[in-house]
């Protein structure tokens, strides 16, 4: 009953507000009324019609407040404020459309970065990831962070633990490209990744069609797996997300496999685990057949019991390990390593983010500063119509809420910018697929990216309408209605307050570009690293043969016609193969040297790439000593072995490399020494390398052949191509891909973060220049009678220029103490990035510095030379 | 959100309970209120138009009457009031309780 009287009154109050205009004639005509009938009255009483009106409207009193007190029923007071105070708001923007437009953009750049900045965070920090309760989620590694696990020790642990509910592994030992599909349609190469058949069930992710592995599907062979699971991505594509595919057969390697089921969208593997490397299928990793690949080849995710801590499950599985160590000394070193998952995933850029969180922070106080400034300026033109509203009864908390609903109605439209341009950089940056960055894909704009814009909008808005705001409420009115001059004492009083926001834009753009200063001096310093081959006109291509090589015979039969055919294909400079890319790929074996004793678990360890003689060529690793191989080095001869500086200087120091023995793979015999090349990246030194002659060995997963040319990429493709025909029609060419292309990506998390840094630290500088100049030209154009005069009598030119550039210089001289300390002091948080400088590096600060006071000069030069051409006459006239 | 109430007055609701009591004779426009309050308080109670719109407004936005437009004596156009069956609800609510503060008053003043 109360209840129903309320939901009227609302409505009712609604449908007033809605036709307030109409609602506020009628009751003036109703007011009129009664000071008619008033009059009428008086009118009877002998009073002359004139008077009577006059009596009638006195005894009504004020009409206009009676109205607002009337419709002040049907609408709250503060709401028809608000609009008042909008509607004058953007009577002032239309008049003033060069500023507002200048203030909707600026504010709309730092509002759009920031808000795209936040996407990011979002994205890859804040957002759990896409799994079924993550955050019990954990990661093993063994040893240290990137080290896999014995597939036996898995096993052991998985039964033995009490801390997991369950564990799931996939194989750290897949190689993009390594299942070739054929017969239905055009010949393609896939990533497939074995997986133990509950990584899904773990993860808490159910395919979208068909089923999981079953136990039965997890007992084959780790050459023929009998089932597959589609990734969503590769369904769409090669099937047009067609249902009806579950179930069917495909042929992987020249295999039969049946499709059970589709992934769903959500899951995402390959931007959580492998950023950059996009995954096709799933296979079951058979655990107990021996012909799988051995050593350490599992990553272990495990999923915490109710009230299991990642401590006391690392404190467990390390008893566990100890024991298993002692029980199966056969098998390789075990020490369990626990990292909560989402940590794993996105650990590593946290430093980044953060800096670029901070990068965009700065940016927007700066944009604030300087909308403060413009407020300011525009403030000491509008002195009069504010102490005209004064006196005209508006109170001060009315004036300097006026200004505040001003300034944060101009950040909301800034934010709609801001808004509009975050929805398009995070769409570009999701679909940077060329930059391993984790989970760069689900970056968008969603709820909490809204209600952060929102935020920044209104946050800024406060911030930069604060010190107008206050300004006004504080001006003493009756002064300035005196006051007819327009160099008001107001003006000269406040500078200080301007002074000061553009001598905190130079110091805030001060820090920022020195961090972005230091950070592209380390990725120049970066590129410039040799990373030991010449990416330049060098491109692999996936050559795997379609058919089994069932012997050394066949194997390097094939090898022997590739080789051939490539280098007689026109353009080609060298060819060679290998099975692994620089950058790319890894795998590692212990190679202890004959005739050494090491202790258990600490032979040295080599990266292991097999490759085929033309291969340090065409990739342009330049040997040291020794031989290259040769088209003799195959199965029948001697078994020989490449090794790399470090690997020499580590295994046999001091001595003569060539012709030492290494016991991996029954004994090898060095026979040449070739330069270091960087594999994990490029500002980290690549350790031991062993190369293995490729017609010696059957123990490798594809087979690369890199070329050397003179030709552009695009051509060498086709080249290859037509060259290879003859040896396997069926040989899919679809990756190809250039040594260039793996430097980039080796440098793309760099790169990304030197782009924005770099963009944010470029408009901190307009922005700060433009404050220079806006307080610079302000203060000239309040001294144009001083100038005046000073030029009347005598002064130069270069006197008046000089001193205004002096003052501008001065101010860029507090500014650039101030970021220069200010950017020492936190340099160290850009520390952990740096690579090749310091953080206290001279030549960027000097730089910086210079960058900075020339910036100052120029923005302080052109009011300078304005005022030194004012016509004293006109000067002096003018007032 | 409660009910609107009268700012300043006698008591506070004495002039909306005034002009509902008066919309009790019927139709009646505001100056014609403001008139019949003078009236029957014998020239005592001076209803100021500056409280009297605004009384109009809050009281038809309670829904306790409701305004049309129609023609006055001399036809002209003049907004006309009725009370409403909620109005006269809260008009016995209301004179109940005035009774009883002005008795309690009265009493304490030793009127009574």
């Amino acid at each position: 009953m109360q209840d129903s009287t309320r939901w009227r009154r609302v409505r009712r109050r609604l449908r007033y507000w809605r036709s307030r205009s109409e609602r506020n004639r009628l009751l003036w005509e109703e007011m009129e009324f009664h000071i008619d009938s008033m009059t009428e009255e008086l009118v009877a009483q002998g009073m002359a019609e004139r008077e009577a009106r006059a009596a009638a409207y006195r005894r009504f009193g004020n009409m206009t407040q009676t109205s607002e007190d009337a419709r002040s029923t049907w609408i709250a007071r503060w709401i028809s404020d608000l609009v008042q105070d909008l509607r004058q708001s953007f009577r002032g923007m239309r008049r003033d459309a060069g500023f507002t437009v200048f203030t909707v953009l600026i504010a709309g750049l730092g509002i759009g970065a920031s808000s795209t900045v936040f996407s990011v965070v979002n994205a890859m920090l804040l957002r759990p990831l896409p799994f079924r309760d993550p955050g019990r989620l954990v990661f093993i590694s063994n040893g240290d962070q990137n080290t896999a696990i014995q597939t036996e020790h898995y096993s052991d642990l998985r039964e033995m633990n009490r801390s997991f509910s369950d564990l799931a592994a996939w194989s750290g030992f897949y190689f993009p490209g390594d299942k070739e599909l054929t017969g239905a349609g055009e010949p393609e190469r896939l990533t497939s990744v074995p997986v133990t058949g509950n990584l899904f069930s773990v993860l808490g992710v159910q395919p979208a069609i068909g089923r999981s592995f079953t136990a039965q599907e997890c007992q084959g062979k780790y050459s023929a797996p009998p089932a597959m699971l589609l990734s969503y991505g590769f369904w769409q594509r090669r099937f047009a997300s067609d249902p009806r595919v579950v179930g069917r057969t495909l042929t992987l390697n020249n295999r039969p496999v049946t499709m059970v089921g589709v992934l769903p969208a959500s899951f995402d593997f390959a931007s959580v685990f492998a950023p950059g490397i996009p995954v096709d299928v799933f296979v079951p990793w058979p655990l107990n057949d021996p012909n799988k690949p051995s050593g350490n080849t599992l990553k272990v995710v495990g999923r915490l019991k109710p009230g299991a801590t990642v401590q006391g499950a690392e404190a467990e599985l390390t008893v566990l390990a100890k024991h298993l160590e002692q029980q199966h000394p056969e098998r390789n070193p075990i020490g369990p390593r626990l990292m909560p998952l989402a940590e794993r995933v996105s650990g590593r850029v946290v430093p980044p983010l953060f800096v670029l969180a901070c990068a965009v922070g700065v940016v927007m106080l700066i944009v604030c500063a300087n909308l403060s400034n413009l407020q300011l300026a525009r403030l000491s033109g509008r002195q009069k119509e504010i102490a005209m509203r004064a006196a005209l009864g508006a109170g001060r908390s009315r004036l300097l809420r006026q200004m505040l609903t001003e300034s944060v109605a101009l950040s909301s439209c800034g934010a709609v910018l801001g808004l509009v341009l975050a929805v398009v950089g995070t769409r570009e940056l999701a679909h940077l697929q060329a930059f391993n960055l984790p989970l760069l894909e689900s970056i968008r704009i969603d709820g909490k990216a809204l209600l952060f814009t929102l935020l920044t909008a209104v946050g800024s808005g406060v911030l930069f309408g604060i010190a107008p705001a206050w300004r006004v409420s504080t001006l003493s009115f009756s002064e300035e209605l005196q006051d007819a001059s327009r160099g008001s004492s107001g003006g000269r009083r406040h500078a200080w307050v301007r002074n000061s926001l553009v001598v905190s834009e130079l110091a805030f753009a001060c820090i920022l570009l020195v961090g972005a200063g230091l950070l592209i001096r380390s990725f120049l310093r970066v590129l410039e690293v040799n990373p030991g081959f010449q990416p330049e006109r060098a491109a692999a291509l996936r050559i795997d043969p379609s058919f089994r090589t069932s012997g050394f015979a066949q194997q390097n039969s094939f090898i022997d016609n590739v080789l051939h055919r490539a280098r007689s294909a026109p353009g080609i400079l060298a060819a060679g193969i290998t099975d692994m890319l620089p950058l790319r790929d890894d795998r590692s074996w212990a190679v202890p040297a004959a005739g050494k004793v090491y202790e258990k678990g600490h032979a040295p360890e080599a990266y292991i790439r097999v490759v085929s003689d033309g291969y340090f060529e065409a990739a342009g690793i330049p040997l040291r000593q020794g031989r290259d191989f040769t088209e003799r080095d195959r199965a029948t001869s001697d078994k020989v072995v490449v090794v790399n500086e470090t690997m020499a200087r580590t295994l046999w120091p001091g001595e003569d490399p060539l012709g030492k023995m290494i016991r991996t793979d029954g004994g090898r015999r060095v026979i040449g020494v070739v330069a270091d090349v960087r594999h994990t990246a490029l500002e980290a030194a690549g350790g031991l390398e062993a190369y293995l002659p490729m017609r010696q060995t059957g123990d490798y997963a594809a087979m690369q052949l890199v070329a050397r040319t003179a030709l552009p990429p695009d051509t060498l493709a086709r080249e290859l191509r037509t060259a290879l025909r003859p040896v396997d029609p069926n040989l899919p060419v679809r990756e190809f891909q250039s040594f260039q292309d793996l430097v980039d990506k080796a440098v793309s998390p760099r790169r990304f973060l030197v782009m924005l840094l770099t963009g944010f630290a470029a408009f901190a500088l307009i922005l700060a220049s433009l404050g220079i100049y806006a307080v610079i030209s302000f203060s000239v154009s309040q001294r144009v009678q001083e100038i005046g005069i000073r030029m009347a009598l005598g002064a130069s030119a270069i006197d008046l220029q000089s001193g205004i550039v002096l003052r501008t210089l001065g101010l860029a001289a507090a500014g650039l103490g101030l970021g220069m300390a200010a950017a020492r002091a936190l340099s160290s948080v850009v520390g952990s990035m740096l690579f090749g400088v310091t953080t206290g590096d001279p030549v960027t600060f000097i730089a910086i510095g210079t960058l900075l006071t020339v910036v100052a000069a120029v923005a302080g030069y052109i009011p300078a030379w304005r005022a030194s051409r004012i016509d004293p006459m006109i000067a002096l006239r003018s007032n | 959100m409660g009910t609107e109430k009268a700012k300043s007055d006698l008591l506070p609701g004495t002039l909306d309970m005034l002009v509902l009591k008066v919309l009790m004779r019927g139709h009646l426009h505001g100056y014609a209120i403001a008139q019949l309050i003078r009236q029957l308080s014998d020239d005592l109670l001076q209803v100021e138009e500056g409280s009297l719109y605004p009384a109009l407004q809050r009281l038809e936005l309670n829904g306790w009457i409701e305004g049309e437009w129609g023609l006055s004596a001399n036809n002209r156009r003049a907004r006309f009031y009725k009370l409403t069956a909620d109005g006269r609800k809260h008009l016995a609510q209301e004179s109940a309780r005035y009774r009883k503060v002005t008795g309690a008053v009265a009493r304490i003043m030793g009127f009574a």
